[in-house]
């Protein structure tokens, strides 16, 4: 995606390139020894493009087996294979590497700086992945079959599978150790190399909010790592951290598990709030709303993500005051992420608003992902809890949030600066298409999980209730709806990529901050010499 | 036109990526520091119904200090087998009537079914879990590991008694057992 082409000069004077230029090396080499923010960029962002489909694949297995009750298509083993990898695909392949690509493209060209501070760093953190997934995938053609115990890896169930269970431990290993340096990378980029005049609270709210996101990363991964290093022991080195028998405790590790699972939840959700708080300015042709306050609540949601894991535990038997302390400390998070809502509300507020694919997708995210927090503040609830627990109200509350909310952000993140990146407008047409069959087809899928799910039925079973029938052969058919819409994304990428109109360095009449003041498509290089940032320009 | 070439970095990146890195170590370091806590916290509040243990000095201090003579509780005895081992293993009695601040004896019976000498390992639980902490026990066969030969059996004893202080709105404790076979038969 990014070009040779390096002979535009910017726009304005805040960028210019009247040094030796180099372009990137050629072959498929390239990619693999690059160093360059922007090819590590696309790399993760093609990377999480595919795992989006690898992972989706495995959600129209779930959904085609109970497209009817009974067992038909695949066997409940399997079933329970494909509910735990898809989980793991869609949390650790898709949504955290396409954030981190998006904070390798944009956190650079946002802030002003040539590139990230740790380059090689970053092509390591990036190149394991894909080995990490292979493992990961690989366990679903051994004799033991893959992961079947659900994503969150509760003992004992997860103790009892088959010796592919090293491998998932070693892949989640992978994946961390990735993270955690992309995460570092990120924080010493954000410190270190803003040039003067870009102070803290100039930065846009996408840096800010991945600022943040790197802290939870580096505080909360390596606990998920030593988690799953106690499990190997357990299962192997005869350890008995979570086995009864030898004085350990199974439901010490979900108390271990959600103190990094939760935090989890936000380091999926925040850059989301960062893309939306970026794009909707644009198209309402205002400056942001409540900028500071935007900063605050983003960083009140990342304190009290740590103080609240046990509302996800509320059926282990807890006593009444730790019941009141996570329902309590649970709602008050739904102040800060009320903050932001309004304030993108507000934003939009008598704004001269246009409504291009990003601002459609941008919108559409406020909407759904409200609905979705909504359902969380019911779940948030102890004693309701304790009915919609592990039903399917569950899964729709954290759908809404994921797919309509974090997902929704990558593709708004992705019209709103793929002119940025190939140089060439998206198909517009097909974009707004795009974005109308995903949003019904998104709701036909998730939003009938409601129902069933306060109805009672369970989540991750195979078979059903004859009652709960309906629903489900309506939400898998919004399933394979919303599924294969998302090739029209594949092929809108793909056309914009191969050609189309050219896009000027701004791209939108009402585009702020530093990248839009670098050509189209950005160059390999940019602010080799740091731009000048007076009070006075508009950086977020 | 200006030309400022960028600044040297304020600090160095090493030591931004450098006290990351300890951040890192020193929350892999918490997770398994969460492990020695948990257990901590599951003691001072008899949070998971964790029960009290005292020695046999420290009982009999606890019952020198009756407060109320006439007060009874009833407490139930209860006998889980983990994934069904071939055990029989159940409480001599089901339940006791008994004065807060007297000491009891009770106890359970294990037979092992099977042909194979094994060693098992029962981990009680009290419920409400509001009284947990106010149950002792001076002696408990789940103190230690349980040796069984093949196709043997013995009574196990239990030695308890419950705090004074028992919350005045609990009459009746549960105190559960679940019986593991150890994982590292030899």
């Amino acid at each position: 995606m990014s070009s040779n082409d390096v002979t535009h000069h910017a726009p304005d004077d805040h960028a210019h390139h009247d040094h030796d230029e180099h372009g990137p090396a050629p072959g498929l080499m390239r990619w693999v020894t690059t160093t360059n923010h922007k090819d590590i960029g696309t790399l993760y962002l093609w990377f999480s493009l595919i795992m989006f489909f690898i992972g989706g694949a495995m959600a129209l297995v779930i959904r085609a087996e109970l497209f009817q009750p009974g067992i038909q298509i695949v066997d409940p083993m399997f079933f329970n294979s494909m509910t735990t990898l898809h989980a793991i695909v869609m949390i650790f392949g898709v949504v955290m590497p396409a954030f981190v690509g998006l904070a390798n493209w944009m956190i650079p060209m946002m802030i002003g700086a040539p590139d990230m501070a740790l380059p090689r760093l970053n092509n390591w953190s990036f190149w394991i992945m894909p080995f990490a997934f292979l493992i990961m995938l690989s366990t679903l053609f051994m004799d033991s079959g893959g992961p079947a115990g659900g994503w969150t890896l509760y003992p004992p169930l997860v103790l009892q599978m088959g010796d592919s269970f090293a491998f998932v431990i070693f892949a989640i290993h992978f994946m961390g150790i990735s993270s955690v340096m992309g995460s570092i990378n990120i924080v010493a980029t954000i410190f270190n190399m803003r040039p003067p005049g870009m102070t803290f609270m100039k930065m846009p709210m996408f840096v800010w909010t991945w600022l943040i996101t790197a802290y939870l990363l580096i505080a909360t991964i390596p606990v998920f790592a030593g988690a799953v290093t106690m499990l190997l022991t357990d299962r192997y080195f005869g350890t008995s951290f979570f086995s009864a028998a030898g004085g350990g405790d199974p439901v010490m590790f979900q108390h271990i598990f959600w103190f990094f699972g939760h935090p989890e939840v936000y380091i999926l959700i925040l850059p989301a709030f960062g893309i939306v708080s970026s794009i909707i300015p644009t198209f309402a042709r205002k400056e942001l709303f409540g900028y500071d306050s935007m900063v605050y609540a983003t960083a009140s949601i990342a304190f009290l993500s740590f103080i609240v894991w046990a509302h996800h535990m509320f059926t282990t038997g807890m006593p009444l005051a730790g019941e009141l302390f996570f329902m309590f400390s649970t709602m008050m998070i739904s102040v800060p992420t009320g903050v932001k809502v309004f304030n993108w509300v507000a934003t939009m507020w008598r704004g001269a608003m246009t409504f291009e694919t990003p601002m459609l997708f941008a919108i559409g995210f406020v909407i759904m992902f409200t609905v979705g927090g909504l359902s969380g503040l019911m779940l948030a609830i102890t004693p309701a809890d304790i009915q919609y627990h592990d039903t399917y109200f569950v899964v729709a509350h954290f759908h809404y949030v994921l797919v309509p909310g974090a997902i929704y952000s990558l593709m708004a993140a992705t019209y709103y600066w793929l002119p940025k990146w190939t140089g060439n407008m998206y198909d517009e047409k097909l974009g707004k298409m795009h974005f109308w069959i995903s949003t019904i087809f998104v709701n036909v899928l998730f939003f009938p999980m409601h129902f069933v799910g306060l109805a009672g039925m369970p989540r991750r079973i195979p078979d059903y209730s004859l009652q709960f029938a309906d629903w489900n052969m309506i939400a898998t058919i919004g399933a394979f709806g919303f599924g294969f819409s998302q090739l029209m994304f594949v092929y809108i990428i793909v056309k914009c990529v191969r050609g189309g109109e050219k896009a000027t360095g701004e791209v939108w009449e009402g585009a702020r901050g530093l990248e839009w003041t670098v050509p189209s498509p950005a160059p390999y290089h940019t602010f080799e010499t740091a731009p000048v940032i007076e009070p006075s320009t508009v950086t977020r | 036109m200006t030309d400022l070439p960028h600044d040297p970095p304020r600090r160095s990146h090493a030591r931004v990526a450098g006290k990351m890195v300890c951040l890192a170590f020193a929350m892999f370091g918490f997770g398994y520091l969460m492990v020695p806590l948990y257990d901590i916290i599951c003691d001072i509040t008899g949070l998971n119904g964790k029960t009290g243990r005292l020695s046999i000095a420290e009982a009999q201090a606890t019952q020198t200090e009756i407060v109320a003579e006439d007060r009874k509780v009833i407490v139930e005895f209860v006998a889980s087998i983990n994934q069904g081992g071939s055990w029989i293993f159940k409480p001599m009695e089901k339940t006791m009537t008994v004065t807060p601040g007297k000491m009891y004896h009770a106890s359970y019976y294990a037979e092992n079914l099977s042909d194979n000498a094994v060693v098992a390992q029962a981990t009680p639980s009290v419920t409400p879990f509001a009284a947990a902490k106010y149950f002792n026990k001076t002696e408990c066969f789940c103190f230690t590991r349980q040796a069984f030969e093949p196709k043997g059996s013995k009574d196990m004893p239990l030695t308890f008694i419950i705090d004074p202080d028992l919350p005045i709105n609990v009459d009746r404790v549960t105190l559960s057992y679940t019986f593991f076979r150890s994982p590292n038969q030899s």
